[in-house]
């Protein structure tokens, strides 16, 4: 998995995700994750280079989920591809976060 | 504060370890690690097979060091283990000698008995590519799903219709309009039909984890094709929900994807039951294969001869050794299992007079396991319902050692309703009884202990029940022998689909007096899924091995059925309105309460005057409104009248108390809308002295 960051515009942070999210790489994408929040930024969670995902990527997103919660901070999870969008939709993961279909509307989500 | 047990004490192979925890058996993460925990009585040893996931490549054999040992089980925490990333099997040494019972082979890798997740068959039909080397495959899971509160739900069981379906049947066809055809998820997209049919519980046809490619070397003489194991009696691991139902089967999402599910029916007040197959296992009989249990500890969890010989009593080649007390406690543990990490609501247990057989296949007259279940701390609010045979000819519907818990599909009410209503003479004393919970099966138990039913899995759907003399199961591929004869069904003049509209309409009545009897009667009603859109399987009675449009329910019949489905709809209505209906108890017939009249009284062609004569075909009852809930929920009086007579028949119904009038409620007679109102609209009679109830009709009225 790879994991870029950078800034989207004053208020929002840009992380681009590609391969795989699974309990080897979902760690390294916590830390990202949490270094965006720190910086009290919001965050656009650019998934659609994200192939597969597994279930412990998918309680990843759920704990980061919860951390946000404990921040003013709020994420959009951008460009989704269908299966990962139908696997989080099926168990229920889905219905905690925001979601767009690409980044400007994302960021129109995030009122930034 | 730290644990000290977090630290390696061994290494095999570059793979740190230690001594591993006894408890729970099967796969649990644990600090640092995977604890494995494995039991059984005759092996002299273990190694522990782990395989990268997906694939043939094992990783590394551990044999389990005699000091990881406790007793007969063998456990092991090995360290630094990316749980997603493997899965893993067990070899057990021992002595191969079947007239014994031992049938240990080392080079066969066993599934784990404990297997919360097992691979091998992802996505629904298709094998794993490396199915050879080790094709069912336990993998390591989590058990953390976010609930948000939600636990089963404890509606009382009175207050349940039943709704036996199957999970990739109900919306495999095309026509069913979901996403993700055939799986649990897509029940979640139909909630809300459930929910406007009025049912409150679902009975999930087996959803533990099974091979539906176990018959792929039978062929359907019809189509050529290869036969399946459709249904899933045949489990293969007791604690893993079926990866092929799962949307998400290929992501390894079942657990909380069915979990999800649970979560979304309880969330509409629709409770979950699970139909479990504890009575035998997927290996099959002598010749049959080997997956687990044979090669993990054959002589514990089967039940054998003293030749070493498999007992069948399940019909399908091998028995479990359910009264066996590590067997027991397998039970127990995945019983307490999917109740606290499924938050499952109720369970059906299949053939489950063979729990209550001893090691030697004898009924026992208080069986442990039974007794265990009924009175276990975990178990205590769950519904315990008992298909009450065997295939080794035990029968104890009403004689089902119940200990106050357990309840039984009612085989008697569906055979009494049925010839009732085909009208075979002799019936009427055995109508009288199944309409008010079946007293004479299960006194001191209550209505509460009979699930009643027309129609289920098994036999004819309703449909097929009143258009076939037969069945018609060739496309089986045994000419036609498998499956029940006595169906107590009646074709109306013609065997199968006909376009004669006299048939077809009588048919369609008959459909809705046995619907009608079904809801009026006291104890918990079950529906058969698709019945309620008239639904027909061909006459076959016994679908099992098909996976196509057969079996599948098109979601068409419900536009071409509409009458059937608003029948059906509004009897259940009628039902949940009614708490007259519902007693917890069996009637007293007296006047408890002090209205002037008994909590049910019979009725014939005259008030007061039932006939109860071998030739009589009809019977009306009458029950007391202020009766309801012992007097605790007061509701309207209800009057019933049942002809199955060729014949009108005029009824006179008790007078009522001054001021308050009869209202029809039903008339299976009268052409759909007006053979059924809704609660609160039935129109008043001007007749309150009698009523017509034509040849083979109900009628309900409502006194208020």
């Amino acid at each position: 998995m790879d994991i870029t960051s950078q800034s989207y515009n004053e208020q929002i942070t840009l992380i681009e995700v590609t391969g795989a999210i699974d309990g080897s790489s979902a760690p390294q994408l916590r830390t990202a994750i949490t270094e965006a929040c720190a910086t009290g930024q919001h965050l656009l969670l650019d998934m659609s280079q994200v192939h597969f995902m597994s279930s412990a990527g998918l309680r990843v997103m759920l704990l980061l989920h919860r951390q946000l919660q404990q921040s003013d901070a709020r994420v959009v999870l951008v460009g989704m591809l269908e299966p990962i969008y139908d696997a989080m939709e099926a168990t229920g993961f889905l219905k905690y976060f925001e979601t767009a279909p690409d980044r400007d509307t994302g960021a129109r989500l995030l009122g930034a | 504060m730290e644990r000290i047990d977090i630290y390696p004490t061994h290494e095999y192979e570059g793979y740190p370890l230690r001594h591993g925890y006894v408890e729970p058996f099967g796969a649990t993460l644990v600090h640092g690690g995977v604890n494995f925990s494995v039991f059984s009585g005759s092996a002299t040893a273990c190694t522990l097979v782990l395989f990268e996931r997906g694939t043939d490549n094992i990783l590394v054999e551990i044999p389990f060091s005699d000091e990881f040992r406790t007793g007969n089980v063998w456990s092991m925490v090995v360290f630094g283990l990316n749980y997603e990333h493997i899965e893993y099997g067990y070899r057990m040494d021992g002595e191969y000698n079947p007239p014994v019972g031992h049938h240990f082979d080392r080079s066969v890798i066993l599934l784990d008995p404990y297997a919360k997740v097992i691979g091998g068959r992802d996505v629904w039909g298709m094998a794993d590519r490396n199915d050879h080397l080790y094709p069912h495959r336990a993998r390591p899971t989590i058990d953390d799903f976010d609930w948000e509160g939600d636990r089963p739900l404890e509606i009382p069981i009175e207050d349940l219709v039943v709704y036996e379906m199957h999970v990739r049947g109900f919306t495999r066809h095309p026509s069913s309009n979901v996403k993700n055809m055939g799986t649990y998820t897509a029940i979640r997209e139909k909630i809300p039909y459930l929910k406007s049919l009025g049912i409150n519980c679902v009975e999930l046809m087996p959803i533990f984890e099974f091979d539906e490619l176990e018959y792929a070397d039978r062929f359907n003489p019809e189509t050529g094709k290869s036969l399946m194991n459709y249904w899933g009696y045949s489990s293969i691991g007791f604690f893993a929900p079926k990866a092929g139902y799962a949307a998400t089967g290929n992501f390894g999402m079942q657990i909380d994807e069915f979990k999800n599910l649970v979560k979304e029916l309880h969330a509409n007040g629709i409770e979950v039951w699970l139909d479990v197959v504890f009575n035998h296992t997927a290996e099959g009989g002598e010749g049959g294969t080997t997956i687990s249990f044979r090669g993990i500890d054959n002589k514990t969890y089967y039940m054998l001869d003293d030749q070493g010989r498999y007992m069948n009593y399940s019909g399908t080649g091998n028995t479990l050794n359910c009264n066996h007390p590590v067997v027991r406690d397998m039970v127990l543990h995945c019983l307490r299992y999917w109740v606290s990490e499924y938050h499952i609501d109720g369970f059906r247990f299949d053939l489950a007079s063979i729990l209550g057989r001893d090691q030697d296949g004898n009924p026992l007259p208080n069986p442990p396991l039974l007794e265990q279940l009924a009175y276990d701390p975990v178990l205590a609010k769950v519904k315990l319902i008992a298909e009450a045979w065997d295939a080794g000819g035990l029968y104890q519907v009403g004689s089902f050692p119940a200990y106050g818990r357990w309840a039984e599909w009612n085989g008697k009410f569906r055979d009494t309703i049925r010839k009732f209503i085909k009208s075979d003479e002799g019936t009427i004393q055995d109508v009288s009884l199944r309409v008010q919970g079946s007293p004479d099966l299960y006194f001191g138990r209550g209505p509460t202990s009979s699930i009643n039913f027309i129609t289920a899995h098994d036999g004819f759907t309703l449909r097929d029940l009143v258009s076939y003399n037969s069945k018609h199961n060739f496309a089986n591929g045994e000419d036609s022998r498998d499956g029940a004869n006595d169906n107590n069904s009646w074709n109306h003049g013609y065997e199968g689909e006909t376009d004669n509209p006299t048939i077809n309409n009588l048919r369609r009545q008959q459909v809705k007096n046995l619907v009608a009897l079904l809801m009026l009667s006291q104890g918990v009603p079950m529906i058969y899924m698709g019945d309620e859109m008239y639904r027909t399987k061909w006459g076959n009675n016994n679908t099992y091995c098909h996976d196509n449009e057969l079996t599948w329910l098109d979601w068409n019949n419900l536009d071409k059925h509409a009458d059937i489905f608003r029948f059906f709809r509004m009897m259940i209505a009628f039902r949940h309105a009614h708490p007259v209906l519902r007693p917890r108890h069996h009637m007293r017939h007296t006047d408890y309460v002090g209205t002037g009249i008994a909590d049910i009284t019979f009725h014939g062609h005259e008030a007061w005057q039932p006939d109860w004569d071998e030739g009589s075909h009809s019977l009306a009852w009458m029950l007391s409104g202020k009766h309801a809930c012992e007097g605790g929920e007061p509701d309207n009086d209800i009057y019933i009248a049942t002809n199955s007579y060729w014949e009108l028949l005029r009824f006179e119904p008790p007078k009522l108390p001054k001021g308050k009038y009869w209202h029809l409620a039903v008339d299976t007679y009268r052409r759909s809308p007006d053979d059924i109102f809704e609660v609160g609209n039935e129109p008043r009679l001007r007749n309150q002295a009698s009523i017509n109830v034509e040849a083979r009709s109900v009628v309900v009225l409502v006194g208020k």
